[in-house]
């Protein structure tokens, strides 16, 4: 019964041996770690613990995308498009086309060209399902599943520009991950100041250039009202200052190559930019037509500029100009460059922690954990005596089992993970109270110490799962139903009930034996 | 050298024939807790209830009084301020905003106006918006239900049904009990209280389960014994296992309680309580209701006492 087979100690050994190698690079400074990984193989282990935002500092962010906005600018446009779509066609309509819900209705009032309507609003709109009655009543609606695909679409290419913008902001080993059908999961490590970025990512972006009216001044258009193809735009240095322009869109920062910060001729803060050759082209012709007009740019529903064209601009480079600091223009021209969003972002979650909190709480948990184990090695000793030393080398092993574990995985280590890890120490000796009490009792029924120790495992062992295990589903649905640092918890209690398990029943009692072999006493110092 | 003992080696203390006394205690713990969580309620963190939390190291000493009134100005409805550990530390909360997320964001940006230059750095923001607010509460109830009844299954396969009924109620009065704790003190309830509470949750059955295995032991070893005898002496078995490993784990909580910092000290708070009552009700709750549960003395295989039987 004092038989350990070979290949269980060398599994204790091999575990053991694994778990001080990749636990090893968490007790050097970042430099020498680095420095260590370099020099050595690649399949060497040379990771540190990856750390939670909560200790390293950082920002988590939760994004929504508005994906509904787009839903609803498409329908407006698609309005427009079928309002010119009937006057070539010389209908009359009544009501006009208007927007309801997420369809678009109208009557045309001759019933009997509703054929020839039907079949060019499926020109109009191919992706929207055309109905009509003998009335001549048209609603045009998306299905389900369209809204659904612009939705996904509109998220997919919201990621991507979020990407592109936090990239250009510098920002290291950011993460940035889809979560559900509308929203984006942001973790930036590090960052000192998560307004710019959430700034950064506040504004879609999107620019335009489109003629003044032409057909009414802005005044008439407040009294009579806007006329159809047309909207009135405020402009970004005041809410009183208002444009009448066209609905049309000469052309759109998605044409756009290139944005820079740069000056004026008088030296003010500007953004210069550069077309590709399509964008290129319409604002050559648009502009050579169109000498003497003005035209606005207009970046998320605001005039920033509303210059005359004076000449045909055809090289398909321009520069903005108006009321900007360098800090503005710089930031401009990046999220010129990165593209617009297509619809607007909002923060429905933020959870930043500053560099001194994290550096204070891995300080505090540092020194809460060594203190635990220290107080729980010398209890074990109090209680136990030598067998509480054995337990006492297993613990020490445990808790860089868990770290080596930990940097394995890469797992993230939070604040409240290093709570687990404190626990654990606690309840890690668990299993061995069981086994030594256990082992007590078997010695005072009389039996010698090989056979009270042989007893008291085999009988200890059930009741160690069954405990651990129901700890254990306890923290697996912590798991799945935490998020953030409690998810970085359940992590590390999971972890720790396994490897304390392990050092438990198989450390310890390699321990025991070999101790037993050697010493074969009378009595057990238990 | 001599050994600490917590427990002496043989105990025989008559803790079914107190049963009632624990019975009368645990009754008024739980009916107070929910009467105390009925009427004061729980203080829900911003994690539930949406808001705003920043954590502020202002330059010199803060000044709560000014801080508060130049905050209060702002018009974000209620605003509380607190000193939180150091003297230059003050943690900042702000109802949720009316107007859903992008009034969250724009409060932010006011309360970071308005603090200026006086701040010398964000420790911590935290604003949860009004959706996953809700979508969290949701999540921490299915957690700690599903747990249960997780533990419930597992229960109920180890043991016969009678064990697993004993040990739920067990675990009920656990996890009941410490939301009563948190309605008294009115101890922010968060999402880490949450994973607190089923800790706590998988700590008690842990406990409640190491004292059913050794009565399901003795249940076979002693056909004969009257019941309340062998609780006893199953209790009694195992009292010194069960004060010692509750004994280490409070060792180590009670070092990240008082050196882990302000940010996880309720977190500590609630697993010290749940060790002391886990330790509890599995001892003088889970045993004693055994006995009206009606167990199956069955026909079982007949063991051999002690000592006897061929170990190897």
């Amino acid at each position: 019964m004092l038989i350990f087979p070979t290949w269980k100690k060398a599994l204790v050994v091999i575990v053991c041996a694994l778990g001080v190698l990749y636990a090893a690079p968490n007790f050097l400074s970042d430099e020498t770690a680095q420095s260590i990984e370099d020099a050595l193989p690649d399949y060497w282990p040379g990771k540190k613990i990856n750390l939670g935002l909560d200790l390293r500092g950082g920002s988590y962010l939760l994004l929504e995308v508005q994906g509904d906005v787009v839903i609803e600018e498409r329908l407006e446009n698609t309005v427009d498009a079928v309002r010119r779509a009937l006057r070539e066609a010389r209908v009359g309509y009544k009501p006009p086309p208007h927007v309801e819900g997420t369809a678009i209705k109208f009557r045309i009032s001759d019933p009997t060209r509703i054929g020839d309507i039907e079949r060019s609003m499926r020109d109009v709109a191919p992706d929207m399902v055309v109905a009509s009655d003998e009335g001549g009543s048209f609603t045009l609606t998306y299905t389900e599943s369209e809204i659904a695909a612009i939705k996904t679409r509109t998220l997919n290419q919201s990621i991507e520009i979020v990407r592109r913008r936090i990239d250009a902001s510098g920002t290291k080993e950011p993460l940035i991950q889809r979560q559900g059908n509308d929203r984006i999961l942001l973790q930036l490590p590090g960052i000192d100041d998560p307004e710019r970025i959430k700034d950064l990512l506040g504004d879609t972006a999107k620019m335009t250039f489109q003629f003044q009216s032409e057909t009414m001044s802005l005044e008439e258009a407040q009294l009579k009202g806007v006329p159809p193809g047309h909207v009135i735009v405020e402009s970004e240095e005041s809410e009183f200052v208002k444009y009448l322009l066209e609905r049309r869109v000469i052309v759109s920062g998605a044409n756009l190559i290139d944005a820079q910060a740069t000056f004026d001729q008088n030296n003010q803060p500007a953004v210069s930019f550069r077309f590709d050759a399509v964008g290129a082209q319409k604002f050559a012709k648009a502009t050579q037509d169109n000498v003497g007009r003005v035209f606005a740019i207009v970046l998320d529903g605001k005039v920033i500029s509303a210059p005359v064209i004076r000449t045909a601009i055809l090289g398909g480079s321009g520069q903005i100009t108006g009321n900007f600091t360098t800090t503005e223009t710089r930031d401009l021209s990046l999220l010129l460059r990165a593209g617009a969003l297509p619809a607007p972002l909002v923060v429905i979650e933020e959870r930043t922690v500053g560099p001194g909190l994290g550096q204070d709480s891995i300080e505090a948990g540092e020194i809460a954990s060594l203190l635990g184990l220290g107080l729980v090695v010398v209890f074990m000793l109090l209680a136990y005596g030598l067998f509480g030393a054995l337990a006492d080398i297993a613990l020490a092993f445990n808790v860089l089992l868990i770290m080596g574990l930990l940097s394995l995985l890469q797992a993230t280590l939070t604040l409240p993970g290093i709570a687990g890890i404190a626990l654990t120490i606690g309840m890690a000796v668990d299993a061995n109270v069981l086994i030594f009490e256990r082992i007590r009792e078997e010695a005072r029924a009389g039996r010698t110490p090989v056979n009270a120790v042989d007893a008291g495992y085999k009988r200890a062992i059930t009741t160690i799962i069954d405990a651990n295990l129901t700890t254990f589903i306890a923290a697996l649905l912590l798991f799945i139903f935490g998020s953030g640092p409690v998810k970085g918890f359940s992590v590390t209690l999971m972890i720790g009930i396994a490897t304390s398990m392990f050092t438990a029943i198989l450390l310890t009692r390699l321990l025991v034996v070999t101790w037993l072999r050697r010493r074969r006493p009378a009595e057990l110092p238990i | 050298m001599k050994k600490l003992r917590i427990v002496p080696a043989d105990t025989a203390i008559n803790f079914i024939g107190r049963r009632l006394i624990a019975f009368a205690f645990s009754a008024v713990l739980v009916l107070g807790s929910l009467g105390v969580a009925a009427t004061s309620g729980l203080n829900l963190g911003i994690d539930f209830l949406g808001g705003i939390l920043l954590e502020v190291q202002t330059k010199e000493k803060a000044d709560l009084a000014s801080l508060r009134s130049d905050l209060g100005s702002l018009g974000l409805g209620e605003v509380s301020l607190q000193g939180f550990g150091a003297e230059d530390v003050v943690l900042i909360r702000v109802q949720r905003q009316e107007g859903g997320d992008v009034a969250q964001q724009a409060a932010i940006k006011k309360i970071r106006d308005r603090l200026g230059d006086t701040v010398k750095e964000y420790r911590r923001t935290e604003t949860v918006g009004p959706t996953v607010g809700e979508e969290l509460k949701e999540a921490a109830i299915w957690a700690i239900g599903s747990a249960i009844i997780a533990i419930l299954i597992y229960i109920w396969f180890r043991f016969e049904w009678q064990f697993g009924i004993a040990a739920i109620i067990a675990l009920i009065h656990d996890v009941l009990s410490t939301i009563g704790l948190f309605a008294l003190f009115q101890l922010e309830f968060n999402l880490a209280t949450v994973a607190a509470v089923l800790t706590i949750a998988g700590y008690s059955i842990n406990d409640t389960v190491v004292v059913f295995d050794r009565v399901r032991e003795n249940l076979r070893k002693y056909k004969k014994m009257p019941l309340p005898e062998l609780f006893n002496l199953s209790i009694n078995e195992t009292l010194s296992r069960t004060t010692i490993t509750s004994l280490t784990t409070l060792l180590a909580l009670g070092a990240l309680f008082f050196f882990g910092g302000e940010v996880i000290s309720g977190f500590s708070i609630a697993l010290i309580w749940g060790v002391v009552i886990g330790t509890y009700s599995s001892i003088a709750l889970a045993v004693p209701v055994l006995l009206y549960l009606d167990i199956d003395r069955g026909l079982g295989e007949e063991d051999a006492g002690p000592g006897l039987e061929a170990a190897g």
